[in-house]
């Protein structure tokens, strides 16, 4: 490569709003990130009309801090990616129209990135992706699993039935009475537990790849209400492990049966349960017998951030893909290969 | 000196480019169009049609609000990464006083009016005093019924501009009888050149990275937090 290509990136699908420039695709130069936590705990949840009102007091700034940071200006960028899609709208949208009048501007190529081709992406910045791979996605918003055949092909062939883990995770850190976020304190509680109450697996159909952890869920909640109408209190740690226990299993089989399946040279995960440690372990416990490689990245590219969309929007722009300034924001956007 | 002018602070659309005090373009749409879709398409269009370059751009005037909440993002986005990227000074003007312009020449009271469901509205009053818009009431979220007490007592003639108006003609003149006149629909278009003439007498531009909408209401989960009384954290 004779030349540096440096791509900015713009993600603002949820509760952050982040800005970053990574080099060839690989390489971080800058990553910003802005959360909202801090203003959507009160509320127990991510309040939509909040989170689009925090994006447009961050969005410029996020933008500067990511330029100054790598020491660029925007004429030596190659791009503008963004996250089109999927996310809350109204969010989406204050990344998008900034991301548009930036590259209108700057006269700069405008690319819409699929959030989650984006998490799959941050693994580009720690490891050098071989094919065929299979990516686990966990995070708030989905579960599946994904063949990739090479760069910009995805072929989905496991998703959810029900809730996603992260949701999963949530829901059941609502019933032991967490505060948001809880799901990072379900993976502690587990973690420092000694003992484990019993919940059931999910297998679905024998050559599913497909999950559900809704009847988890419930089962959760079951369990709680029999101890409670007993008289008793139930142990967070024992519930927190034997949920975290039945959730993990029903991904690592699963995951571990795909790997050999197509024969995959690498496992990747990506998805904000991705930096669940209990799922970490297990992951790379089993696909180590296996032989089969696998990376995740580190927790700060495992959550939402811009460095990902960057490292895809990357990929889509050697590929020459391009958007126009009619861009909308697609909340239940597909994720679909962009590479044949 | 160049002008860009945007206004996506309800359903109609209005870009606009001001060079020197002269209107060059100005487009404006009552349609119903998704302002994400179509806002920066209309802003690309109006600079190839005036024949300008992004960076012959001086100033940016936007309708910060009140409005719909996603309009006014919109417009506010667009208008505040463009300021900062091109390094130009920017100008939020509120679409209550932009609309008011179009009642300028009414001797007696404007008063702008946009829906805000449930029988209430966004509203501000103004007088005209020589080229200028003087604020008799200030821009608020308010029940259409209170507001039209507050405005019989100033006991003169008074004018509503606004789209919006003709969903609330017959309790508007229930209220104020003679004294309420309805603006013609073609004074009810925002139209963004407004803005810029608003912008153009101000005292000085925002700063641009903190620059935010005037939605005029807090959110629904904030009033509710409010109405709890809870105040942990
Ligand atoms: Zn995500």
């Amino acid at each position: 490569m004779d030349k540096n290509h440096y791509i900015l990136g713009i993600e603002t699908s949820c509760d952050e709003t982040a800005a970053s420039i990574v080099k060839n695709g690989t390489e971080i130069i800058s990553s910003i990130v802005s959360s909202q936590i801090q203003q959507q705990k009160q509320f127990g949840g991510v309040v939509p009309e909040i989170a689009s009102r925090l994006h447009v007091e961050q969005i410029t700034l996020v933008i500067q801090e990511a330029l100054n940071e790598a020491k660029l200006v925007p004429s030596d960028l190659e791009a503008v990616t963004v996250t089109e899609g999927p996310g809350l709208v109204g969010a989406l949208l204050i990344g998008i129209n900034a991301a548009k009048a930036f590259a209108f501007a700057n006269q700069l190529p405008l690319i819409g990135v699929h959030h989650i081709a984006g998490h799959v992406y941050a693994n580009q910045l720690i490891h050098e992706m071989e094919f065929p791979l299979l990516a686990l996605i966990v995070s708030g918003g989905h579960t599946e699993l994904v063949v990739m055949k090479s760069h910009g092909s995805f072929e989905l062939i496991g998703e959810t039935r029900d809730d996603a883990a992260g949701e999963a995770y949530d829901k059941v850190a609502r019933v032991l009475g967490l505060p948001y976020p809880g799901g990072p304190q379900v993976d502690q509680l587990a973690l420092a537990s000694d003992e484990s109450i019993d919940f059931p697996r999910a297998w679905l159909e024998k050559d599913s790849y497909d999950f559900s952890f809704s009847g988890l869920k419930s089962s959760v909640i079951n369990y709680k209400h029999n101890i409670e109408q007993k008289g008793g209190k139930i142990n967070h740690n024992h519930v927190a492990a034997g949920f975290q226990q039945s959730v993990v299993d029903v991904l690592t089989v699963k995951t571990v049966k795909a790997a050999k399946e197509y024969d995959v040279k690498q496992v990747i995960a990506a998805g904000g349960v991705a930096a669940n440690q209990g799922l970490r372990k297990s992951l790379t416990t089993a696909l180590e017998k296996e032989g089969i490689p696998f990376y995740v990245p580190p927790i700060s590219l495992c959550t939402d951030n811009a460095a990902m969309i960057a490292a895809a929007g990357y990929e889509m722009w050697k590929s020459g893909v391009r958007s126009d300034l009619s861009m909308n924001g697609r909340p239940g956007m597909p994720l679909k290969s962009w590479n044949y | 000196m160049i002008w860009l002018g945007i206004d996506t602070a309800n359903s109609p659309l209005s870009v606009a480019i001001v060079k020197d005090d002269g209107l060059l373009i100005e487009e404006s749409s009552m349609m119903k169009v998704n302002h994400s879709l179509r806002a920066m398409l209309a802003v690309e269009e109006a600079c190839r049609k005036a024949d300008i370059t992004p960076s012959e751009i001086d100033a940016i005037a936007v309708s910060e609000g009140p409005g719909s909440y996603t309009g006014v993002r919109i417009g506010v986005t667009i208008a505040k990464t463009l300021a900062w990227t091109l390094d130009k000074p920017l100008y939020g003007v509120s679409s209550l006083k932009a609309l008011a312009v179009n009642g300028q020449l009414f001797n007696g009271l404007i008063c702008s009016v946009i829906d805000a469901r449930r029988s209430n509205v966004y509203a501000g009053v103004y007088r005209a005093k020589g080229t200028e818009l003087i604020n008799v009431l200030e821009d608020q979220h308010c029940a259409l019924a209170e507001l039209l007490e507050k405005l019989r007592e100033y006991n003169e003639a008074i004018l509503f501009v606004g789209e919006d108006v003709k969903l609330h003609e017959s309790t508007i003149r229930e209220h104020l009888g003679e004294l309420a006149h309805v603006a013609p629909f073609a004074l009810n278009v925002p139209r963004a050149s407004s803005a810029i003439l608003l912008a153009q007498s101000a005292d000085q531009p925002e700063t641009v990275h903190t620059f935010t909408p005037q939605y005029k209401r807090i959110t629904e989960a904030e009033a509710n937090l409010v109405k709890k009384g809870s105040s942990h954290e």
